[in-house]
């Protein structure tokens, strides 16, 4: 198992490394400099600045000391815009509040959606069946962006139940996690239910209900582990996509993530925050594709390592 | 087993005449009645795109200075004004525009799906014939690009590049011709072992011909699936990013820009402005879904 893990950190480590190259050689090739701006800077003010933050080093040089101090002292840089703050306090300020959502989203998604697949799956051609299937289906076309504004149409203008926006308290995390966990809720109830079928006409659980134990039992035990493993590798993308989405929950709800950090600088081309974004949301993703590797290696015994 | 008549029926049929296996998924995916409900709707959102000009009683340029400052109370949908779905918030006519950002998402998803399956098909059918080392860095590759966040990076080069169409088109494409391409692996290292590209590679044919006469026209099949299922994934992506303001810009628009304008100005009771687009839309998506996996369970009987 040890082994298994080292080995897939091996990939993970140069795959973040690449990233982080890619990432700067887009925003080295980018046309126009971090100083450019609508007044022309005296070309003496704009060599000192450039020696100021390293512009005028080598490129080597450059993404040298970008990845050792990301790898180092996890050191983004300072922001080209905001000049007295650096792109680690920008990101240290959204962080917090992307995970609450985004755990509590995908915690939603997870639970829900499975609870739904495995109880129409066992209650098979059934109302409840009809009802789960049609609920995924429907929720397929509701992306984020698209629950976004109906949700805020309907819990906050027409019925007033909700705030419509902000990150105060408890009240305020319900909408952007029913928006963020929807369409994902659904695919998982979707995989769950095929897989659950077919897991439950297979010969261990006609052995394990014919040695009479308790069609609970059957289900919990036997049945769940082995239907669990194809929503496991859909894990890893809904997760990506889960990140992904929160730069509309941020957007739409004014919750104050990364996703909002990410689309400000986005409109201010503020390079080094985008670039930090970017990372760190490859690198969470790296990180859980590890997770979910290993998480797969653990339930299904025909992977050895 | 007791056959069913309709198996009969099948069986019977067959013993008279061969049927091609392409003749067999029609069969299948004409009885499919979810499949076949998406064709029909996917018909409907495509004539619309096409030919919704035509019933328009605006352009999608024009104001009309009537509403202009009072589109809550006259700005709605109505048949004496000839806004049939409202204006937006300057007074442009929805209907108009609604046809437009159908049509600019429906050649998003078809150009991004085409770049994909382009892409991704040679990429994996290259990687699955030679095999061996070439094959193992090559998938090495995708598994580095797959850690990517590509909507970020998408993001970035929009905004570092100018948000031209061309990129956005490319960049949609681009993002998702990895998984393509695994399939496609995945399925060229079980045909690359059958006696007619054995046959093809001992009269000499080189293997570039191998790939693109022998092999690939043996995958249209599954390119075909998942091409559709990819089409819609392509609107999501790219009515993303127009949500968020960083794709289509004005005077050009899509569903997805369209959504994001309707939903910034729900709070003055305009629902039409989302309620529209959004509309057009789910339609869209829920006809693609459907043929896609009608298509999958047509071509691809054991992936049931």
């Amino acid at each position: 198992m040890l082994s298994y893990i080292l080995k897939r950190l091996a990939i993970a480590i140069p795959t973040l490394l690449v990233l982080i190259v890619i990432s700067f050689l887009l925003m080295h090739s980018a046309p126009g400099g971090p100083f450019t701006s609508e007044r022309e800077l005296p070309p003496q003010v704009l060599a000192n600045l450039n020696a100021k933050y390293g512009l005028d080093d080598p490129l080597w040089k450059q993404i040298g000391s970008y990845v050792w101090g990301i790898v180092s002292d996890f050191d983004f840089g300072p922001s080209f815009v905001y000049k007295d703050r650096s792109v680690n306090e920008i990101i240290a300020q959204g962080f917090p509040i992307t995970l609450t959502y985004g755990l509590l989203s995908f915690a939603v998604a997870v639970i829900v959606g499975v609870g739904l697949g495995v109880a129409a799956a066992v209650r098979h051609n059934s109302l409840l069946d009809y009802v789960a299937v049609g609920v995924s289906i429907g929720a397929q076309v509701l992306p984020n962006f698209v629950m976004a504004p109906i949700l805020v149409l309907v819990f906050t203008l027409w019925l007033g139940w909700l705030p419509g926006g902000g990150w105060q308290g408890p009240e305020y995390w319900i909408m952007p996690v029913i928006a963020l966990s929807t369409s994902f809720m659904a695919s998982i109830a979707r995989i769950t239910r095929s897989s659950m079928l077919e897991v439950l006409t297979s010969n261990h659980i006609r052995t394990a209900r014919a040695k009479g134990l308790p069609e609970r039992r059957v289900i919990l035990r036997h049945a769940l582990k082995p239907a669990m493993l194809p929503v496991i590798s859909y894990l890893g993308p809904a997760f990506v996509a889960m990140i992904t989405g929160s730069v509309v929950v941020d957007i739409y709800f004014s919750t104050g993530g990364i996703g909002k950090a990410f689309v400000d600088s986005a409109l201010n081309r503020d390079y080094a925050v985008m670039m930090g974004v970017t990372i760190l949301v490859g690198a969470l993703t790296i990180f859980f594709n590890l997770v979910v590797d290993i998480l797969y290696g653990w339930i299904d015994p025909k992977i050895r390592y | 087993m007791v056959m069913t008549s309709e198996q009969r029926v099948e069986a019977s049929e067959l013993a008279g005449k061969g049927r091609s296996p392409w003749a067999d998924a029609r069969r299948r995916f004409f009885r499919n009645k979810a499949a076949l409900m998406g064709l029909v709707i996917l018909g409907f959102v495509v004539a619309f795109a096409l030919f919704g000009n035509s019933l328009a009683q605006w352009s999608n340029e024009e104001l009309d200075y009537n509403v202009m400052g009072q589109i809550v109370e006259l700005g709605g949908p109505s048949f004496e004004s000839g806004h049939y779905f409202g204006t937006d918030d300057l007074g442009r006519d929805l209907f108009a525009r609604t046809v437009q950002g159908t049509q600019i998402s429906l050649a998003v998803g078809l150009v991004g799906a085409l770049i994909a399956c382009v892409v991704g098909t040679l990429y994996g059918a290259v990687a699955g014939y030679f095999g061996g080392r070439t094959d193992s860095i090559m998938m090495r590759l995708v598994d580095i690009f797959m850690a990517v966040p590509y909507m970020f990076v998408l993001i970035l080069l929009l905004v570092m590049y100018g948000r031209s169409i061309t990129i956005l088109f490319a960049g949609v494409g681009l993002i998702s011709w990895m998984e393509m391409a695994r399939i496609v692996r995945g399925q060229t290292l079980t045909i690359k072992g059958r006696e007619f590209v054995e046959a093809a590679r001992a009269t000499g044919v080189s293997a570039p011909v191998i790939i693109l006469r022998h092999i690939v026209p043996n995958l249209l099949g599954v390119i075909a699936v998942y091409a559709t299922l990819l089409v819609p994934l392509m609107i999501l992506t790219e009515s993303f990013i127009s949500f968020l303001g960083l794709g289509i810009q004005e005077p050009l628009t899509s569903l997805g820009a369209l959504i994001s304008e309707g939903a910034g100005t729900i709070a003055y009771g305009t629902t039409w402005q989302l309620g529209f687009p959004l509309l057009f839309f789910c339609l869209t998506l829920f006809g693609l879904f459907f043929i896609g996996d009608g298509l999958r369970d047509a071509l691809d009987p054991k992936d049931r």
